[in-house]
Parts: C-alpha cells; sequence; structure tokens
C-alpha cells in the first residue's frame, strides 16, 4: 500500500499535502464515486430548493385557482408552474413541495445536528471517565430508547404547541442515544491508547485531551452516523406528520403533504406519490453518502475510492503477504 | 522470466519418491497500477519423507508459491503460468472438485497464525472432524472419535475433555498443535508448513518443530516448510530453495547450500547470522533493502545490493545453472562467490555502513 | 451463565421501571380526558363527577401509587373508551402485533441472508453494487407512503388483496410486504459487511485446505461468524416492531398494540395506554435477554464461561460496535 502510493506521488509531484501523505483528497475519492456524486448533487440540489425556493415560489404555493384544480402532473399546457401537477384547491404541486421541502428539511437538519452534538459530546466524555459516569450514562440511553417517542410527541405536541421547534425537540431528544452509544464506545476504546496515556502523563486536563485527542478521531465516525441518521429523521417527521402529530397546515411538510393526498388517491394520484417520492429519493441520496463517507473516512478502506476499478478487500492482504 | 524447463533432479538428492514437482510457476496480483508478478519461474521438488524448505525474506513470494501450490490463493492473485504436479497430476489445470479431493488427503496445509486461522465458532473436535466428514462421510461420532485420535498424537493433554473446546480456550502452542493435527488428519502425501512457529515463543517453537518431524517420519510425508529462519532450515530441512523478490536464487541440500553457497545472496544471509560471529566485532548485514515488487530491474534481480555487481548483471537475469553435485545458483559469478571470503565479496558491516 | 443472567435482568429492569412511571406522568400531561368524554354542554358538575370518579383529582403521585398498588393486584384498570379491562385489550390485541413482527422478522432475515451472502461472495462485483442500492432503497422508503401506495396498486386497482384487515392470508401480504422493507435493507447491509470480513479471514482457508464445499464454506463456516452482528441488529430491529409498527397497523386496520396505543394516546385512555407501554416493555425485556442468550449460542467467545474479557465483549457487541455504524432503521424506535 505504502509503496504503490508513494511511487503516485513521486509521480505526479503537484498534489496536496494530504495526498503527498498517501491520502487522496475528498474531492478526488467523492468524484471516482459515481453514487457518491450522484448523491451528493441530489442533496445539493434538495438544500438549495429548501434555501431559496420558498423566496420564489411562496407565493404560488398558496395561491388557489379552481380553474386549475386536480391537474395532473407533465402536462405542458397547464404552464410550468403547474408542470407536477396542482391539488384539489388548485394550488400549484411544484411550488408546494418546494415550501414543503424548506420545512422537511428545517426539522430534519437541526433535529440531527443537536442530537449528533449532545449525544456524542455526552458519549465522549461518558466513555473517557468509564465507571460511575459511564454507567449512569448509559442506563439514561436505555431508558430514553425504550421509551415509546410516540407518546413523547403526542405530549409536547398537547402541552405546548405543535410547532416545527417542537418536532425539532422531541427527534432531537430521541436520537441522542444512537451518538451516545457510538461515541462512548469510540471514547472508551480510544481513552485506553497510548497516545491518550502519554497525554495524560504530560499533566493535561482531561476535558483538553477529550478535545484535541478524542473528539478528532471519533467524528469522521459520528459524523457518517449523522447523515444515515438525517435519513431516519426525515422519515420520522413524515410519520409524525403523517399522524397528524407532525407539521401541522397551514404549514406543510413532505409527509403531511403524502397524508393530504391519500384521500385523493384514486382521483389525483400524485398528491400522494410525488411528495413521497421525494423523500424517497432524499432519504437514498443521504444513505448513499454516507456509505461513501463510511469508507473515504476509514483509512483501512480508503483505498479502494482510489482504485480506478473495482477490487476486493483481500487485495490489501495480499499486497501485505507479498511484500 | 524463465522459460527453459528445469531439469529438478540434476541438483536435488535423488533418493526418495517424487511427491510434488514445482516447475516454472508464475503468480500475478492485480493491483491498482497493475498487474505485478510476486512468483517468476519457480520450481522445485519435494520428496517423500524429506522436507524442502522455502526461504527467504518476507515478500519474497515464498507464502504466495505455497499458497498457489495449495489453491489458496486470494482472489486478486492468480497463477498465471507453470506446474505443480502432486504424484504426477497437475494441480494447475484440476477442476475445483478435483482440487477439493485433493485437499486433505492430497495436500495438507498448516498456517502461521492458529488464532485467525481456527474458527473461533465451532468447538475444536468439530474443526479436527470436518475433514472426516467431508472426505471419508463420517458420522458425527466417528469423527469426534477421530479427532480424539489426532489430538493425542499431536501430544495435547486430555483429548476427551478437550475436544468439546473452542480455540480460545487453548494457548498458542495447544492451537498450532491443533492446526497441524488438522492438516495430517487424512495423512496427506505432502504437507505444506507456512512459517508455522512465528508467532510462537522460542521453547514451543522447538516443540512444534519437533513434531513435525515426528509427523512427518510417521506418515512419510514430503513437506515443504517455508520459513525466514535459517536455523530452522539448517536443523530441519533437508533441501532449501532460497527466494528473493520472488525468483529462486539457489536451491540444493542445505549441506551444501549452507556450507557453500553460490549466491551472493545466500552468503549474506548466512553471514548475518550471529553464531560464527567474533565478540566485539560489528554483525555483518545485507546493505539495502529488496526492491519493490513493481519495480524488480531487468537484469539480476539482487544487483542493486549485490558487491560483485557488473554490466552483464543489469543486462541479462542470470539463470539457475548447476555450480555443484546438488546446486544450483542463478548467478553470474557464481563460482567467485563460492571462492571469496567475506571482506572480499564486499558485504559490508553495519559499522562500517555507518561510518 | 445464571449469574450473567440475574445481572443483566436486574440491568434491564430499571429501565422498564421508568418507562412505566414515565408514561404514567407523560400521559396526564397530554390534558383532562373529560372534554372528550362528555357532551359538550355537559355541566360543570359532571364533569367534576367524571374527574372524581376516575380519580384524576388526586395529585400525581397518588395516583401513581394507586397504578401501582393495582399492579400487584394485577389489575391495570378499566378502559374509560369501553369500559373494559385494559389489561384483557392490551393482551388482546398483542398477538395480532406479535405475529404481523414475527412474520415480518422472518422474511426479512431469510431474504437478507441470501442477498447479503451473495453480495458479499463478490465485495464491489454487479451483484454486490445491486444488493447495495436495493437496500439502502429499501431502508429509505417511508413505510406509510409504501403502504397506500400498495393499497392503491394492489388493492384498488388490481383488487388482489383486502384494504385492510386480518382476514385471511390475502390480507397478510401488504402489511408484511411494507413492514419487511426496512428490517431488509438494514440486515442485507449488516451481513454483508459482516460476510465480507468473515470470508476474508483465514479460517476460511483453512476450511478450503479441508477440502471444504463452497457450500459448506459460505453456509457453515462464514455463515456462522457472520451471525453475531446480524443478531444484534435483528434483535433492535424486532424490538422497534413489537413496539407497534403504528403507523402500518393504522393505515391496513391491523388490530395490534401500536394502533391501540395510538388510538389511547389520541382518546386519553390512560390505563389502556399504560397497559399497553407496560405490555410492550415487558416484551421488550424478555426479548433482550432472548437476544443475549442468542448471542451467546452463537458466539462462544462471549460466553461468561469465557471470563471477563469475553464478557466485556459481549457488552460492547450488544451496545454497538465502535467499527461499525448501524443502520439507523436498525436501532429501533420505530414511530
Amino acid at each position: 500500500m505504502t509503496q504503490t502510493h508513494s511511487g503516485t506521488a513521486s509521480a505526479q509531484p503537484k498534489r496536496s499535502r494530504a495526498e503527498q501523505l498517501g491520502r487522496p483528497s475528498m474531492w478526488r475519492m467523492l468524484l471516482r464515486d459515481r453514487f457518491a456524486t450522484l448523491a451528493a448533487l441530489i442533496l445539493t440540489f434538495v438544500t438549495l430548493t429548501a434555501v431559496f425556493g420558498p423566496a420564489l415560489m411562496g407565493e404560488l404555493a398558496t395561491r388557489q385557482d379552481l380553474m386549475f384544480m386536480n391537474k395532473p402532473p407533465f402536462d405542458p399546457s397547464n404552464g410550468w408552474a403547474y408542470i407536477l401537477g396542482s391539488d384539489s384547491l388548485g394550488r400549484s404541486m411544484l411550488a408546494r413541495m418546494v415550501v414543503a421541502t424548506r420545512t422537511t428539511l428545517m426539522v430534519a437538519v437541526p433535529a440531527v445536528l443537536l442530537a449528533m452534538v449532545i449525544g456524542s459530546l455526552w458519549g465522549v466524555w461518558a466513555g473517557y471517565h468509564r465507571g460511575r459516569r459511564e454507567n449512569i450514562s448509559m442506563r439514561l440511553a436505555d431508558i430514553i430508547m425504550s421509551f415509546p417517542s410516540l407518546l413523547l410527541a403526542v405530549v409536547v405536541l398537547y402541552v405546548f404547541s405543535p410547532s416545527a421547534a417542537n418536532i425539532v425537540l422531541i427527534l432531537a431528544i430521541t436520537r441522542i442515544p444512537i451518538y451516545m452509544r457510538t461515541a462512548r464506545a469510540e471514547s472508551a476504546e480510544l481513552q485506553s491508547r497510548t497516545f491518550v496515556d502519554a497525554a495524560r502523563t504530560f499533566g493535561t486536563r482531561p476535558n483538553a485531551i477529550i478535545v484535541r485527542h478524542v473528539i478528532p478521531v471519533v467524528t469522521p465516525t459520528l459524523l457518517t452516523l449523522a447523515t444515515l441518521e438525517f435519513c431516519f429523521v426525515m422519515l420520522a417527521e413524515s410519520s409524525l406528520s403523517f399522524l397528524g402529530i407532525g407539521i401541522q397546515p397551514p404549514d406543510v411538510s413532505w409527509g403531511l403533504m403524502v397524508a393530504q393526498g391519500r384521500q385523493y388517491l384514486q382521483t389525483a394520484w400524485w398528491l400522494s406519490i410525488l411528495p413521497g417520492l421525494a423523500i424517497v429519493i432524499t432519504a437514498v441520496a443521504a444513505n448513499m453518502l454516507a456509505a461513501w463517507m463510511r469508507i473515504a473516512t476509514d483509512p483501512s478502506q480508503r483505498w479502494r475510492l482510489t482504485l480506478d476499478k473495482a477490487t476486493t478487500k483481500a487485495f490489501k492482504k495480499v499486497i501485505k503477504d507479498a511484500k | 522470466m524463465m522459460t527453459h524447463l528445469l531439469e529438478p533432479d540434476v541438483v536435488m538428492n535423488d533418493s526418495g519418491q517424487t511427491v510434488l514437482e514445482v516447475r516454472d510457476l508464475d503468480v500475478d496480483i492485480r493491483t491498482p497500477k497493475g498487474t505485478v508478478r510476486v512468483v517468476r519461474g519457480v520450481g522445485f521438488t519435494a520428496r517423500r519423507g524429506q522436507t524442502l524448505a522455502l526461504l527467504g525474506e518476507s515478500g519474497c513470494g515464498k507464502s504466495m508459491t505455497a499458497k498457489a501450490i495449495a489453491g489458496l490463493l486470494d482472489p486478486v492473485a492468480s497463477v498465471a503460468g507453470g506446474h505443480a504436479f502432486l504424484d504426477g497430476k497437475d494441480l494447475n489445470t484440476m477442476s475445483a472438485r478435483e482440487r477439493r479431493e485433493v485437499a486433505g488427503p492430497g495436500l495438507g496445509i498448516v498456517f502461521q497464525d492458529a488464532l485467525t486461522a481456527l474458527n473461533p465458532v465451532y468447538t475444536i473436535g468439530t474443526q479436527l472432524g470436518e475433514a472426516f466428514r467431508i472426505h471419508r462421510g463420517a458420522s458425527r461420532k466417528q469423527a469426534k472419535a477421530e479427532a480424539i485420535d489426532l489430538m493425542r498424537r499431536v501430544g495435547i493433554p486430555e483429548p476427551e475433555t478437550r475436544v468439546n473446546s473452542y480455540p480460545h480456550q487453548f494457548s498458542g502452542g495447544m492451537r498450532q498443535r491443533i492446526l497441524i493435527a488438522m492438516a495430517v488428519a487424512l495423512s496427506p502425501r505432502l504437507l505444506i508448513a507456512d512459517e508455522p512457529t512465528t508467532a510462537l515463543d522460542v521453547t514451543v517453537q522447538a516443540q512444534i518443530m519437533q513434531l513435525l518431524r515426528k509427523l512427518r517420519s510417521e506418515e512419510d510425508m514430503a513437506v515443504v516448510l517455508i520459513t525466514h529462519d535459517l536455523s530452522v532450515v539448517a536443523e530441519e530441512a533437508d533441501d532449501v530453495c532460497v527466494m528473493y523478490a520472488g525468483n529462486v536464487v539457489e536451491q540444493g541440500s542445505v549441506r551444501t547450500v549452507f556450507a557453500e553457497p553460490t549466491h551472493p545472496y545466500t552468503k549474506g544471509l548466512l553471514e548475518s547470522v550471529p553464531g560464527d560471529s567474533v565478540r566485539g566485532q560489528g554483525l555483518s548485514s545485507i546493505p539495502g533493502s529488496p526492491p519493490e515488487l513493481n519495480k524488480i530491474p531487468a537484469g539480476c534481480v539482487y544487483q542493486d545490493r549485490c558487491p560483485l555487481v557488473a554490466q552483464i548483471c543489469r543486462d541479462e537475469r542470470p539463470q539457475l545453472r548447476p555450480t555443484g553435485p546438488r546446486q544450483r545458483a542463478a548467478c553470474h559469478f557464481a563460482e567467485r562467490v563460492g571462492q571469496e571470503t567475506v571482506s572480499q565479496t564486499g558485504v559490508v558491516s553495519v559499522e562500517e555502513e555507518n561510518q | 451463565m445464571l449469574t450473567y443472567l440475574r445481572k443483566r435482568i436486574i440491568s434491564s429492569a430499571l429501565p422498564l421501571v421508568v418507562v412505566v412511571v414515565g408514561v404514567f406522568a407523560l400521559a396526564r400531561l397530554t390534558g383532562n380526558p373529560a372534554s372528550l368524554y362528555l357532551p359538550l354542554n355537559a355541566t360543570e358538575a359532571m364533569r367534576e363527577d367524571f374527574v372524581v370518579r376516575n380519580g384524576l383529582d388526586q395529585p400525581l403521585w397518588i395516583q401513581m401509587g394507586r397504578y401501582f398498588g393495582g399492579i400487584l393486584r394485577l389489575d391495570f384498570g378499566t378502559s374509560m373508551r369501553t369500559g373494559q379491562d385494559a389489561a384483557d385489550m392490551a393482551l388482546r390485541a398483542f398477538p395480532a402485533t406479535l405475529q404481523l413482527a414475527g412474520m415480518t422478522m422472518a422474511i426479512a432475515i431469510v431474504l437478507a441472508v441470501f442477498v447479503g451472502s451473495a453480495a458479499a461472495l463478490k465485495p464491489n462485483g454487479i451483484l454486490d453494487r445491486f444488493a447495495s442500492f436495493l437496500s439502502m432503497t429499501a431502508a429509505s422508503i417511508p413505510d406509510f407512503w409504501l403502504a397506500i401506495v400498495g393499497i392503491w396498486v394492489f388493492a384498488i386497482t388490481l383488487g388482489w388483496v383486502p384494504t385492510s384487515g386480518v382476514a385471511g392470508a390475502a390480507a397478510w401480504v401488504l402489511p408484511v410486504a411494507t413492514l419487511v422493507m426496512r428490517p431488509f435493507g438494514a440486515l442485507v447491509q449488516v451481513i454483508r459487511g459482516a460476510m465480507v470480513s468473515s470470508l476474508s479471514e483465514p479460517y476460511i482457508k483453512l476450511a478450503r485446505s479441508k477440502g471444504a464445499t463452497q457450500y459448506r464454506v459460505v453456509g457453515s463456516h462464514a455463515l456462522r461468524n457472520a451471525a453475531a452482528p446480524g443478531l444484534t441488529v435483528a434483535g433492535d430491529l424486532t424490538v422497534g416492531l413489537v413496539n407497534g409498527a403504528v403507523v402500518v397497523e393504522t393505515i391496513f386496520g391491523w388490530p395490534g398494540i401500536g394502533k391501540l396505543m395510538i388510538d389511547s394516546i389520541l382518546q386519553r385512555d390512560f390505563a389502556v395506554l399504560q397497559a399497553c407501554v407496560l405490555l410492550t416493555a415487558v416484551a421488550i425485556f424478555i426479548l433482550n435477554i432472548l437476544i443475549d442468550l442468542g448471542y451467546a449460542l452463537l458466539d462462544p467467545r462471549v460466553r461468561p464461561s469465557a471470563g471477563a474479557r469475553g464478557r466485556r465483549r459481549a457488552r460492547s457487541a450488544r451496545r454497538g460496535n465502535p467499527t461499525e455504524i448501524k443502520d439507523p432503521a436498525a436501532t429501533g424506535a420505530s414511530v
């Protein structure tokens, strides 16, 4: 492995430092994997839609037009605004989906970030200190995990206002244990390593060691996990909205659109199918990107993405044997 | 690459019946940078009741050679040419089914790391008995009885109770014994031992080698011993095949090769052994390191480290040729190697190099 | 083994109790059920009477004390909605959920073992890529959406299966097909990964060197080693399903615990809700112990007799391996 890498580095000297160290750049590795590139493009497109879309189409999304009730999609004669059809009030599906994109992301992204930051820090802390702190934290995680999240959602919805912020909160709380467990396991493993011992013998404070030595190592894993979690949280939000305890009208999210379109399934299939497709495509993209990240951030697997042709995992071992 | 057919009988001992004959074996592996040949034109013969050692430093292709013969190459590696005759039948042209039939009764292999080579989730008894179930259609009960018998033969205490234990419940030496038992279960004609003692303590190493010796004479097997340990070769082997960068550079009977090496590499290896060195004098070592397998130079593979290097070594790859009654070497200056002494061959010691 | 089990039981009992208490408290936060059960023109006296009759006028801790006292006498209260015994209602709904979960997991595991193993034979091969795309898509489809698309296509348009209910085998097709997706997707990825690493282990070469057939090598040596991580994830997925596949049960009118739970929440039928939560919590508690036992059965190294090291391994494996990221769909907590 080292041999072939050093060979490349010397052959093409004009490369980044990371590549000279035998680590290909993330961009290069992303572009190597066609599926991951496509996934990244889709997610970028979704994000851009969420950021800029509502400003362009927000008004269109609420404009009712009885002339355009339940128009089927992909019919250019209705004009571009109705290219994805219209609902029973004659609102443009395209515009509504664009607005729903923002709502969906406004719930999923903060929920994922919140859960990731809290869960990771907590887990790293628990894993680093071990003992009582670890045990109590893990019991707490167990409790949260075994709590019916649906009930929590309903309670918050009834006690407080059914706002997007509260949904974010519920989703974040119920997903914190996932990060906690992973971060704890990694951190517990790391704290027994020699480089952490070395830092400890120099009198470095635990928090400083956590920040400087543990967090940088666990971050790639947790980011990958967060990408996967984005998919899960988005599905959870749509499920809640579908059950009527998530996003409330007049706000609109993809899940809510599926629910609202359900009763028109036989007459206007696109009302349910299209927002559902949007969920599926975004979720698959997040999944594919996470699969790529998992390989790209793992030094022992990264070489796969530097290959021109697909080769097997056994390759690495062969090189080792052959050297 | 060597093109002419070897005539192994020229150099090897003429006693004993040939069990394995390897001719012009080439092994390639696919890498991101293209195909690399890791074994080139390797040939040797292993005889009944005798041990042939494949000697070389790590990466010289000795393990690859063994795996190619045993048909256990990783998916990215493949046999690119040559033959390996086991009792006259070419292993390289066998169908998968024929190979499976040979694996066990024809050819047994002892792996290097017993902890990873044993399946952690099955008992030792199950794994030892598996060969009997596959090849002899033994019942579970029969297989277990055979397993106990095998364990007793390789010297595992209390085999009746230990047969139900799992690999992690044994010590390293015991695990290695189990691996050996597994390899000899069906009394194979040929036993390949791939660095069987590398992972073990020195005292255990000796016991394992002794066990292998005992089984060799009991079963009258041909043994191919892969090792980087010169002393193991000196003690255990009848013949030796010295490999360097995927090539055989010298072969012959251990006695002649070790007494009068005719390849500068063999000579360098022997001189780096502390045995005969004088106190206060630095140990000699071979300068430099083996070439990368994708950058093997034209001409002699050893040219970059050889003290005798000349223009012909850069232009022409030396072929194996007889250099003694039971000896062959691939060196243009084999005769000079045989005559000259340490200082004359210019093998530098560590201290000299550092000054 | 017994000490190990006892420890495990004690450590799992705590979350169980906390969940039951938490649900009790949370449920009461959802508001007074009086407005739901009494006519809109009910007088203040009628409301008062309803509250007192149901013991809702007492402080929370007294209500809780009464409730737990009742549990000890196996009295789980009566449903405000139907007047039936709450425990009876929960127990009657539970088999439907268990059957659905069992059927789903059985199909998902069998399919995933075949697809995952086949994909692992040639990592990065065409089959592997296809399987990975298939599993990702399966894990990414929202179940409610799949359910209504399924109803639209197969029940309404084609008329092959009923839209809801539990009558006959045909009624099982859509709910099971919908539920199977996520477990299948998650398991394929786990089994594929475990099989790839297991197939590259030296013990596979050893098995081949004994002349074992491909079937024996893959099906017995590799798969047995890959089974443990598969079991962990399958266990978590089953827990999610036992908790009640609320969405699918609602859409298909499946009379399971999930549907009963959401109905009770929406109706403030506290006794039934609590009975449901308690029942599923106990079931999950038992399931977790079974998973642990299965784990020890599969991997001798984690059996407690193997000593402290093995035990640690077992625990860390159950709590999530640091080097392996679980699929989110595989981590329970279904909605």
